[in-house]
């Protein structure tokens, strides 16, 4: 078989330090996107476990398989959860949740958990789409922005090109800056277009890693006209899969001069880490604690 | 008096030859890396088939994307002036030219001069062009001559929800999983690129009588898809994909005469 670049590494974490069977309130979110899915159990609002896997063709056996994923090996099993909140484009189809949230509402708040409470500005990039999201100083949205109907400026617009070049999509932002100069952004909008214009540059005689680096830039110009148009306030943070990719993230930074904030966990578990502080608040109301 | 229209497009490059009225010969090449070349290539095609050389050709006028890299015109031509042009020629009842090509789709509104009255063009997303329907081609693993015929055999209409192409074609992959025929996909590409016309042609206030022209008027599933979306008949001329061609012909021979 044709060896698959886009294909990003699942990967799941535990805390080192909290006993679960100690704790009061188990709470957790998964987040069923398109492209991938990601499942977070928090012990009395610590975060504890979670996983990041692809979403396969069932939105409900993802949301399964994310969930056996984050607790397998801290000895807990789905049980010993109080209360899910399930998040995501297939949050409606995640079986055990014991509610659905949008992802917008679940990313700011847990944005805010991973950033703190200074952050005012989300760029989410995720696998479909790109959402800019404002939010105050609780994980409040106040007003959101998103483009999920064209490619680009998405992950999936950026595996395209990991499979195009033949380089793979956890290399690619390292190698964008493998250039002498910063090229021209490819001009195209649509990823289609994108990929016959690199294909031109290609056989012109440009190197990979200067396509890549056209092709990066293109993309952090695309998602800067969506975050100017919702307007950026500090603080500043990138979460989602494209998060991981420095190539876009330094060009977005460039392009806006800010500096987005550093990532204490894995940026693609923002919108399930919300729904899990979601969950233990449910938790907390339905126990008279609030 | 001898003239030639020639059309740069993202795809294929068409070159015509007239005489006064008369289409005396057409030729066509990709369009390669170099379009230079291949502007030359279709255009001696073209030569070859009439049976002179390009010295014989009173004026030459280019038109399309790439219409700078056919060097040798002496003048140029939008692709919605040489489809007003070519389209009032020929069926003067025509109101409404939609053009589809490889990468970008039009929608132009002439008055019975032929003058355009208005247009709207997309170029930016292949959600509304060629492109589209050959990339969901290979998605489904048939040629993109196939599609076509294809989605005529289609028993029932399965809605599309994404726009994008790349988007789509992650769809038209689940649809396969989801045990849809193919000839039902194929026509629910179609329906989906008529959809992002027909509301391209509704912009500019579609009004009869409507031709449609490209290569994507080739295709006979789309042709039946965008029928059934506009709820109307739709006028094709023969060799649709040369339509540009022939409307910078037309001006071309204008120039000849010293209009």
């Amino acid at each position: 078989m044709e060896k698959e670049y886009w294909r990003w590494p699942e990967s799941r974490w535990t805390a080192p330090d909290i006993d679960w069977k100690s704790g009061d309130i188990i709470s957790a979110g998964v987040d069923v996107g398109s492209v991938s899915s990601q499942a977070v159990v928090m012990v009395d609002g610590q975060l504890f476990c979670y996983s990041n896997i692809r979403t396969g063709s069932d939105s409900p056996e993802s949301a399964q398989k994310a969930m056996d994923k984050a607790l397998e090996e801290t000895g807990s099993t789905l049980k010993d959860v109080h209360y899910t909140v399930g998040t995501g484009y297939g949050r409606v189809n995640v079986p055990f949740a014991d509610r659905a949230i949008t992802e917008i509402a679940c990313h700011a708040r847990g944005a805010n958990f991973m950033y703190g409470p200074s952050i005012r500005t989300i760029l989410d990039m995720g696998g479909q789409d790109c959402k800019a999201i404002h939010c105050d100083n609780k994980g409040k949205v106040t007003n959101f922005l998103m483009n999920d109907k064209c490619a680009a400026g998405t992950g999936r617009g950026m595996e395209v090109f990991a499979d195009l070049l033949s380089i793979p999509i956890e290399e690619m932002g390292s190698l964008s800056f493998k250039v002498e100069e910063e090229p021209e952004p490819v001009s195209s909008t649509c990823v289609v277009f994108a990929k016959s214009e690199a294909v031109g540059l290609l056989r012109k005689g440009w190197p990979k890693e200067k396509v890549l680096a056209a092709y990066s830039s293109a993309m952090a110009h695309r998602v800067v006209e969506l975050l100017e148009r919702i307007g950026i306030e500090k603080e500043f943070a990138v979460t989602g899969g494209i998060a991981k990719n420095e190539g876009v993230v330094k060009r977005i930074e460039a392009e806006l001069s800010i500096k987005a904030l550093e990532p204490q966990h894995d940026t693609q578990i923002a919108g399930a880490l919300g729904g899990a502080l979601f969950a233990k608040a449910l938790v907390e109301k339905q126990r008279g604690l609030r | 008096m001898r003239v030639s229209g020639i059309d740069c497009g993202a795809k294929f490059v068409k070159a015509l030859i007239l005489d006064d009225d008369k289409i005396l010969a057409k030729g066509s090449a990709a369009s390669g890396f170099d379009q230079k070349a291949s502007a030359q290539e279709a255009l001696g095609k073209a030569l070859k088939e009439a049976g002179f050389s390009m010295e014989e050709l009173e004026h030459i006028t280019a038109t399309g994307t790439g219409k700078e890299e056919a060097a040798f015109a002496q003048t140029t031509v939008t692709e919605v002036g040489a489809n007003a042009k070519a389209m009032s020629a020929l069926h003067p009842s025509v109101r409404t030219v939609i053009d589809v090509g490889a990468e970008e789709g039009r929608a132009i509104r002439i008055d019975d001069k032929g003058k355009v009255v208005d247009f709207a063009i997309n170029e930016k997303c292949a959600a509304g062009a060629g492109t589209f329907t050959e990339t969901m081609a290979r998605a489904l693993e048939i040629k993109v001559e196939e599609i076509g015929p294809l989605s005529l055999k289609s028993q029932k209409a399965v809605p599309m929800n994404a726009q994008c192409a790349v988007f789509a074609e992650s769809e038209v992959v689940s649809l396969i999983h989801a045990k849809h025929s193919k000839e039902d996909i194929a026509r629910a590409v179609h329906d989906a690129i008529a959809d992002r016309i027909a509301s391209l042609s509704r912009k500019i206030g579609l009004e009869k009588d409507v031709a449609l022209v490209g290569g994507v008027a080739r295709n006979v599933g789309f042709v039946d898809s965008l029928k059934r979306d506009l709820q109307l008949d739709l006028l094709i001329p023969e060799d649709p994909e040369y339509s540009c061609a022939l409307g910078a012909a037309y001006v071309a021979l204008e120039k000849a005469k010293g209009g």
